[in-house]
């Protein structure tokens, strides 16, 4: 038994070393590294293309943006993903030039913690920037209430819960925050991390299922996460009040409401800071994929091309049911055309 | 000394022979190989204060002294300091030594001062050392989903009956310190109650028996003969511990609630430096790298303080005690 096993696995590792020399020259991997909010999505998708191409493999860790970035400015890796797009400064910095491609839309959501489970909150504007700035400090707060007609709110601490780590999450947030809030703006502003209020109601938990799961745990607790994370971890999330002054609910029209009211630029580069539309969802962004312009392997340049091309299209197919938005029409028109710049 | 020859044994076949040249070589390269060692070590702890002193250097120009004694961290500004997140670290810690301390020593009390048959004794002394092996994570989530709902009503009542005392100063609403050290505390048990076995196992039996045989009960044979005799390991497991609890990371980072403010309510957020340096480091641009590693020499500057402090106390008690 014992050595036929042994037989077994010598003729597997001749099969190997005979094997080897053809395999390295046809497979290539291509190895991506960033942000962790389109994570979920962009792992099924390279497993599905990995899977339909037997001499491609993509590998993707997601690390965060913030690393993501600094990953591909040390050219450690072939590709990267950022929630927060690039800053000149940083493009610059890659000879060649970058080419940022626009490959989901996400939204974040506010999620809330509430003795009966109350489906739906409605926040205005005013209000939840207010929670943030912690100005709002009871759930029964008259302006919670006037929102929200016939819905019990008890007489209840707010607590509310962010993330501790630096993320692009947050900086999408306060983005949006300081383009509802001049308050906000001038207070703790927008970044990937912030001076919060400070507030012994105001705690930090580490990464989306931090957040999620400290607001599961903590009665009266709101905080902001991915629709994603949220989703799956079935925390109630709030309709929020757009530009036009509808409520509006994540994961539905509102996601791609949002996405078609922003005209991208020609470096695909931009904020949905408050889209207009009275059916458009009001915290949602864009999130990139960066390519180097100048690849130093041709080959590798067109795998990189079809995996864009497998992405725009059957990709965008599963992003609805993982949480993501799907790209506008014309968008994804845009995002082909420019990825032929990938050389 | 010149041997002897013993009667009818031949020379070559005498127990007792000089050192061969083979057990010379093996002498010396076994020297070297631990004098090596030991160096390395002496060696990698100057080159990872270089590595850390060497990138917080700018930090330590461009914030000065004025870093550690502001509570501002505002990347977007630029504005850091880590006043919140060292007295946070000293508070978490010196909580978790006070109720892990106590609980571990008397843990060792009771493994060691035949409290219980040996056998058993064994089953405890491996189930507590078991608690060593939980990674720091599941510590967190146990944290969140057992410790924090478990607290809330006691620290409810407490904020409600004694409130004007600062130490309940506020309602406990998720993470927060008190659910952290409570934590931290369970984390540094298993050193505690390990090292503090050993200091009490090494005890001479007769020292014991000699208590004993004066006349003293049992509780006085531990407390007065016992636990000061043993004093030195014992307080050398405390020192361990608060080591650990100091640089605790990811269970702290889930529990603690990481919100830089100083307060003295046991149910208020606080933060971490070891926290702060896990959760910041990932994302960090320049600027905040080089303020990070200024923040990291001043933790590794607390556990120097400390660990010389407990030295220190150490050396002046047993001259106390030899006096």
């Amino acid at each position: 038994m014992k050595r036929t096993s042994v037989w077994g696995l010598l003729a597997v590792l001749c099969l190997f070393a005979a094997g080897n020399p053809v395999r390295a020259q046809e497979s290539l991997r291509l190895t991506g590294s960033g942000a962790t909010f389109p994570f979920p999505l962009y792992s099924a998708w390279f497993k599905a293309f990995s899977g339909k191409h037997k001499n491609l493999t993509v590998d993707y860790q997601g690390k965060g943006s913030g690393a993501g970035i600094r990953d591909f400015l040390n050219h450690t890796v072939d590709f990267a993903a950022s929630d927060a797009a690039m800053t000149d400064e940083e493009m610059s910095k890659v000879p060649g030039g970058v080419q940022l491609l626009p490959m989901t839309g996400g939204e974040i959501v506010i999620g809330y913690n509430l003795s009966g489970n109350p489906k739906n909150l409605k926040l205005p504007c005013d209000v939840y920037a207010g929670i943030f700035l912690g100005k709002i400090t009871k759930w029964s707060d008259p302006r919670i209430k006037a929102a929200n007609p016939g819905v019990a709110l008890a007489d209840q601490d707010i607590t509310v819960v962010r993330r501790a780590d630096s993320s692009g999450t947050t900086f999408v947030f306060t983005t949006h925050l300081s383009a509802i809030s001049e308050k906000w703006k001038k207070g703790p502003g927008a970044g990937t991390t912030v001076n919060w209020p400070k507030s012994d109601k105001f705690v930090a938990s580490p990464k989306n299922d931090g957040v999620s799961a400290t607001i599961k745990q903590t009665p009266g607790a709101i905080g902001y996460l991915e629709y994603a994370f949220a989703k799956f971890a079935k925390v109630e999330m709030a309709q929020l009040q757009n530009k036009a002054g509808q409520y509006v609910s994540a994961g539905g029209e509102g996601g791609p409401a949002a996405l078609a009211a922003v005209q991208l630029p020609p470096d695909l580069r931009a904020w949905v800071t408050d889209p207009d539309g009275p059916k458009a969802y009001p915290i949602t962004t864009y999130t990139w994929m960066l390519f180097y312009k100048e690849n130093k392997d041709p080959k590798k340049a067109a795998a990189l091309r079809e995996l864009v091309e497998y992405c725009l299209g059957e990709g965008q197919k599963l992003s609805p049911q993982m949480g993501y938005i799907p790209l506008p029409p014309n968008v994804v028109g845009a995002v082909k055309k420019a990825s032929a710049s990938i050389q | 000394m010149s041997v002897l020859p013993l009667p009818g044994i031949a020379l070559d076949q005498r127990v007792s022979r000089p050192p061969s040249r083979g057990d010379y070589l093996a002498d010396r390269a076994f020297r070297a190989l631990v004098q090596g060692g030991a160096w390395l070590v002496l060696l990698l702890l100057g080159w990872i204060l270089w590595e850390i002193g060497g990138k917080g250097a700018v930090g330590i120009r461009d914030y000065g002294l004025g870093f550690l004694t502001s509570s501002t961290w505002d990347v977007g500004r630029q504005q850091f300091g880590i006043l919140p997140h060292i007295w946070g670290t000293l508070y978490s810690s010196l909580l978790a030594l006070a109720i892990g301390g106590f609980f571990g020593v008397v843990m060792a009390i009771f493994l060691t001062q035949d409290f219980l048959p040996p056998q058993l004794a064994v089953v405890f002394r491996t189930v507590v050392e078991l608690l060593a092996a939980i990674p720091s994570v599941v510590y967190g989530l146990w944290g969140l989903f057992v410790v924090v709902p478990a607290m809330r009503p006691v620290a409810g009542w407490l904020f409600e009956k004694l409130g004007w005392i600062p130490l309940f100063g506020t309602t406990l609403s998720g993470p927060g310190l008190a659910p952290a050290a409570v934590v931290l505390a369970i984390m540094i048990l298993p050193t505690v109650a390990a090292v503090s076995q050993d200091a009490l196992r090494l005890v001479p039996y007769r020292v014991k028996e000699a208590a004993y045989g004066m006349g003293t009960t049992r509780w006085e044979a531990i407390l007065k003969v016992m636990l000061p005799t043993a004093a030195t390991g014992i307080f050398g497991a405390l020192v361990l511990g608060f080591g650990r609890a100091l640089g605790e990371t990811m269970a702290l980072a889930m529990l603690i609630g990481n919100s830089n403010q100083i307060s003295l309510s046991l149910f208020s957020p606080a933060n971490t430096l070891a926290a702060l340096l896990a959760l910041n480091f990932p994302e960090a641009g320049k600027r905040e790298v080089e303020v990070l590693m200024y923040a990291a020499l001043a933790l590794l500057a607390i556990t120097l303080l400390v660990n010389i402090a407990g030295e220190a106390i150490m050396t002046l008690a047993s001259r106390k005690a030899k006096a």
